[in-house]
């Protein structure tokens, strides 16, 4: 694995490591990280996120996920029609994906009244979306490859031969 | 007294490693790097592979080498490394790669022969060579030779009149590993002197910057080796105890025979999950050697940066840095000051001592803190290094 590859795979663990301890694992020297970083923030790396069990934050928050049918014409590709959704601020993720619908959209908001009302008078009223499907997120196992359950513990022999 | 344990058995001490463990055992704040197996679970395709075989009741003994399936399997494994073993004949399947050091020891070692072994190493060579009959001969390897076994150690040590050599590499406690050259130099020896060689290579799959070379594979050496190997370390399944040996048709067969009144067949449960890892689990074990690698490099760039003089660790997930002075003070002073346990590289034998074994098989967030805790415990220690007034 190319350095600059192991870099990305590090970061997609633990995004906060520090510049030093990114040198010591990859066995390179600082400026080498600076400027690896500075290439792949150039534009391979779109930004640094933290993953949240939003259940455990004192706050209303409602998650859903969107099925999106579109018809596409002669002046209207996906691409137009992505970039007029994802202007949306309540938009975390959106996808174009194979099979029985077009876009997969990530949608957030303070209620379900909130999330329903931005689907109806925001999205399904764009002229090439044909159909939606709303559904909403009840609880979250796993995200960005985060186990949000009990993690395994160590029960190794504290020291063994 | 009528349970007398025979001779052989009272040659035999109690492991050094016990008293580290009781120590550490005393204290719950304990980061510990004196773990010798991975922090990983096994792959969880092999996990659920086992319970699906327990659902559908396949709880009876398989034949004695092993099943069928996992052995075609295992041939192909090891043809990675240039092995090319009949399935039908030349591999047997153990519980643990344990057993089949055990089984290889008792089978081929007649009473009085001569056993070399590289020191240090892992700490149940020496015992099983006495169980066997044996006598251990012990051949020092140093940190200003990265612990490699050369042929001329051997002949200092006697070892030309030897009947057997264990070889240990990717070395257990040092982390060392060898390269071609080295195992070639080493077989032409054992050709040489008609020398035959039990080659414990468990962690071949954990060779950083290089390729594994097996003995095996040397002109002249497959006729005279036994190459064990298992699923413990690279696969992370050290509590499924499944390993397996390889070697020519007649010494498998013989090995079998102490097998099949031992042991008569290693865990059936073991053996579905070592088939599951072998079809599917590839791609986890390269995951889980490029993040040891990862802390390899961290705890060797730490040590240097803390002074601590540590030979570059090629292999496994130990490294084995020099710790200027008495290794069981330092480790039981480290253990009592700053909750870090290591274990002290006498364990392992003569070579080990001023040593430490730094296992890196813990998290990254662990050995960040362990590391921090280690410089602090230098910069407050003696000048001298001497840390007889807290034994």
């Amino acid at each position: 694995m190319s350095t600059k590859r192991e870099l990305l795979s590090l970061l997609s663990t633990d995004a906060r490591e520090s510049r030093e301890d990114i040198a010591r694992q990859l066995g390179v020297d600082i400026d080498t990280v600076d400027e690896l970083l500075k290439e792949l923030e150039a534009d391979t790396v779109k930004g640094y996120q933290a993953v949240i069990d939003w259940d455990n934050v004192d706050e209303q928050r409602v998650a859903a996920f969107v099925e999106l049918n579109v018809e596409l014409d002669r002046e209207t590709g996906y691409e137009e029609i992505a970039d007029r959704i994802a202007r949306f601020p309540a938009v975390q993720s959106l996808r174009l994906v194979s099979g029985d619908y077009d876009f997969a959209i990530e949608v957030t908001g303070d209620s379900m009244q909130d999330v329903s009302r931005f689907i109806s008078e925001q999205v399904a009223p764009i002229p090439e979306v044909t159909q939606t499907v709303t559904h909403f997120i009840m609880e979250t196992y796993k995200q960005g490859g985060i186990d949000f359950g009990d993690r395994d513990s160590d029960d190794r022999l504290s020291v063994s031969p | 007294m009528s349970l007398q344990p025979n001779d052989r058995v009272e040659r035999v001490p109690e492991s050094g490693i016990r008293k580290f463990f009781e120590l550490a055992e005393e204290r719950d704040d304990v980061i510990s790097l004196g773990v010798g197996e991975p922090d990983f679970s096994a792959p969880w395709a092999a996990r659920t592979a086992a319970i699906h075989s327990l659902e559908k009741g396949r709880t009876s003994y398989t034949s004695n080498r092993g099943m069928a399936e996992l052995r075609r399997l295992i041939g192909d494994h090891v043809s990675q490394w240039g092995l090319e073993y009949d399935p039908e004949s030349d591999i047997l399947v153990t519980t643990g790669a344990s057993e089949a050091v055990d089984l290889a020891l008792r089978t081929f070692v007649e009473a009085g022969d001569r056993v070399a072994v590289h020191e240090p190493t892992y700490i149940s060579y020496v015992p099983g060579i006495k169980i066997a009959g044996g006598d251990p001969l012990s051949v020092p390897t140093h940190a200003d030779n990265d612990f490699v076994l050369t042929p001329e150690s051997l002949a200092a040590a006697g070892a030309a009149d030897a009947d057997v050599l264990v070889l240990c590499y990717p070395n257990n406690p040092t982390g060392a590993v060898m390269s071609r050259d080295e195992v070639a130099a080493v077989a032409e020896f054992c050709v040489d002197n008609d020398v035959s060689v039990i080659a414990d290579e468990i962690y071949a799959a954990l060779t950083y910057d290089g390729e594994h070379t097996s003995i095996a594979t040397m002109p002249g050496m497959r006729e005279r080796t036994i190459v064990i190997n298992g699923f413990s370390k690279a696969y992370a399944m050290t509590g499924l105890r499944l390993g397996y040996a390889l070697g020519p048709t007649d010494a498998i067969d013989a090995m079998n025979r102490v097998h099949q009144y031992t042991m008569l067949s290693a865990p059936t449960t073991a053996q579905y999950a070592a088939i599951e890892a072998l079809r599917s689990c590839e791609e986890t074990v390269t995951e889980m050697a490029t993040e040891y690698n990862r802390r390899r490099r961290f705890v060797l760039s730490r040590f240097e940066e803390m002074g601590l003089d540590c030979f570059t660790a090629r292999g496994a997930f130990y490294a084995f840095p020099e710790c200027g002075g008495d290794d069981e003070a330092f480790a039981e002073a480290l253990l009592e000051a700053e909750g870090v346990a290591v274990v002290p590289g006498r364990v392992f034998g003569p070579g080990g001592e001023g040593h430490l074994r730094v296992s890196y098989a813990t998290s990254m967030r662990e050995l960040k803190i362990a590391m921090n805790r280690i410089e602090r415990f230098l910069e407050t220690r003696e000048p001298s290094g001497n840390f007889a007034e807290t034994r």
